[in-house]
């Protein structure tokens, strides 16, 4: 079993499975008949971005009950980060993202 | 409510490694910056200690011990010990990959905030350690703030 690096990138190639992630980061735990609540998407359709995420180790999923119920693993997204930010970029890119922040922080994107 | 957070990568390596990795302080001190001291015993104290031995960063017991499979501790800062939380780690292997999950939940809000930020670097660092004999940049940039 391999993560492989573009399942990662295809998984997150898509604005509804973001959607779905900005969601569970906002909240864990989330079972398949919440995460369907506040979207447009078809169960269906929800199941089947479910399943590409938790293919790339993005979305873990815990049985309880009868429910399943998923996790944001923001792991895999960390990888990625580190690959490309070195130590000595790390702080400089930090300080403009918090700049970014700052003069958007009307905008609802958290 | 639920507020559970999970944590998985895959590494490959065996199930051993992964466990010494987590209860070697020697092991931790390279990828994690801080040293993870205990006997590992069920009952037994725990605690992550900073690399030059300085700071007592969290404290806990040890809830569960089945090596190299299961390990469960409880999770506080030693300045409010009334604030614990848990964390349990859970090793496996799936085909040729080992998978570790950790799971830190019950957690307070407070708590919650402090964690998150820094699980995703342990482990990517962690297995990075385990996959190349290297750790990550990470907990290097975090002692130079400090300087």
């Amino acid at each position: 079993m391999v993560i492989d690096e573009d399942k990662v990138f295809k998984a997150l190639a898509d604005a509804s499975r973001r959607k779905l992630l900005d969601r569970l980061r906002r909240k864990g735990g989330l079972s398949l008949g919440e995460l369907c609540e506040k979207h447009d998407m078809s169960r269906q359709a929800v199941t089947k971005h479910l399943a590409l995420l938790e293919a790339a180790n993005l979305v873990v999923s815990k049985k309880q009950g009868r429910e399943k119920l998923h996790y944001l693993n923001p792991v895999p997204i960390n990888e990625i980060y580190m690959r490309w930010i070195g130590k000595f970029e790390q702080e400089r890119v930090l300080a403009l993202h918090n700049l970014k922040q700052a003069l958007q922080e009307n905008d609802d994107e958290q | 409510m639920n507020n559970d957070f999970i944590y998985t990568t895959f590494i490959k390596s065996t199930p051993e490694k992964v466990w010494q990795a987590i209860t070697n302080p020697e092991f931790a001190r390279q990828y994690w910056g801080n040293e993870t001291i205990s006997d590992w015993k069920k009952g037994s104290d725990w605690k992550l200690v900073s690399a030059d031995g300085k700071d007592v960063r969290v404290v806990g017991k040890i809830l569960e011990s089945t090596p190299p499979t299961r390990l469960v501790v409880s999770w506080a800062s030693p300045q409010n010990t009334a604030d614990e939380s848990q964390v349990a780690y859970d090793i496996s292997m799936l085909a040729d990959m080992v998978r570790l999950e950790v799971v830190h939940s019950k957690l307070s809000k407070e708590m919650a905030g402090r964690i998150t930020y820094g699980w995703p670097r342990v482990l990517s660092s962690l297995k990075s350690f385990l996959e190349t004999g290297k750790a990550l940049d990470f907990a290097a940039a975090d002692e130079q703030k400090c300087a």
